[in-house]
């Protein structure tokens, strides 16, 4: 027989990813009760609220935070968060004289176990490209005014180290207990693209 | 390798896109996918410098046309082929069986 002798994918994209759990559930490769708990996971439980408790911590903590930038991933682990996409954290500070902002120039790399999964913007190509050749126009964009004095620093992950931003504590905030600071951390402050308490 | 995925200060990519309370899965099958990806890398099917080479290796036209998950499908199907956990007519008869049930 003439012509083509293998079968396109379906070209409804649906179809394609069951017939791909299909195939991988009667070959025994995945089991149904590790995709509903994984799903269960990143959906509901894994998100920056996590990170948002590391945060207010370190606010209010001073020796957790010095741990926090000397041993990240020990530090976030000691609140229950660790795993997947966070195994080498880097956490890095925000001060008067210094912003810090994150991007992933190459792919998607995040710090899954205190931030959940990213938003699609931080995967898309604008971000990526802009924010370490014009990292204070992208600031600008998100609402974020950084001072001519102050330093913009831009980490760009690397396949193995995940970074996390140590946002600063918004001012006026002395009297609120660690659950409402943690309430005033957002995913953006964490990556840099926002402030703590920005509205 | 260098390639179409090294975005870093590329130029002409347009605005920043940002979406108010955005979902975690913006569809079933991109949950499905990440499911998928994430049980067959835990058990050890395959390894991140594999997916990741996987991703990476398809056109630059390619490249920035397909969605983020999409990317991530693309590279589950093709690594797990590479690696030998699946045949490459397991996954047409597959195909082909998904098609036959939604008509």
């Amino acid at each position: 027989m003439a012509g083509h002798d293998h079968t396109d994918p379906p070209s409804d994209i649906a179809l394609r990813v069951k017939a791909l759990e299909s195939l991988l559930l009667e070959k025994g490769l995945v089991e149904a009760e590790t995709l509903d708990a994984i799903v269960e996971l990143y959906e509901h439980n894994i998100g920056p609220k996590n990170g948002a408790q590391v945060v207010a911590r370190a606010w209010i903590d001073p020796e957790y935070k010095a741990r926090l930038l000397a041993d990240p991933t020990s530090a976030i682990a000691e609140l229950g968060f660790s795993g997947v996409q966070g195994e080498d954290m880097v956490v890095v500070e925000n001060t008067p004289e210094v912003h810090n902002l994150l991007v992933c120039t190459l792919c998607s790399c995040y710090p899954w176990p205190v931030l959940g999964l990213p938003p699609v913007w931080y995967k898309a190509a604008p971000y990526r490209a802009r924010a370490v050749s014009e990292p204070r126009s992208v600031l600008e964009e998100f609402g974020v005014d950084i001072g001519d004095d102050v330093e913009v620093r831009v980490w760009d992950s690397t396949a193995e180290v995940r970074y996390m931003v140590l946002p600063e504590r918004p001012d006026g905030t002395e009297d609120l207990s660690e659950e409402e600071l943690a309430a005033l951390v957002t995913r953006d402050s964490m990556i840099g693209t926002a402030r703590a308490g920005q509205e | 390798m260098n390639g179409i995925h090294d975005l870093g200060g590329m130029h002409g990519m347009g605005p920043i896109d940002t979406e108010m309370d955005e979902p975690v899965f913006h569809a079933d099958w991109e949950r499905r996918t990440f499911a998928l990806w994430t049980a067959a890398f835990a058990g050890g099917l395959f390894n991140d410098n594999e997916s990741r080479h996987a991703i990476e290796n398809v056109t630059p036209a390619q490249y920035l046309a397909k969605s983020y998950y999409e990317h991530w499908l693309h590279s589950l199907e093709r690594v797990l082929v590479d690696k030998g956990q699946l045949e490459r007519a397991e996954l047409e008869a597959a195909w082909s069986k998904a098609e036959e049930e939604a008509a």
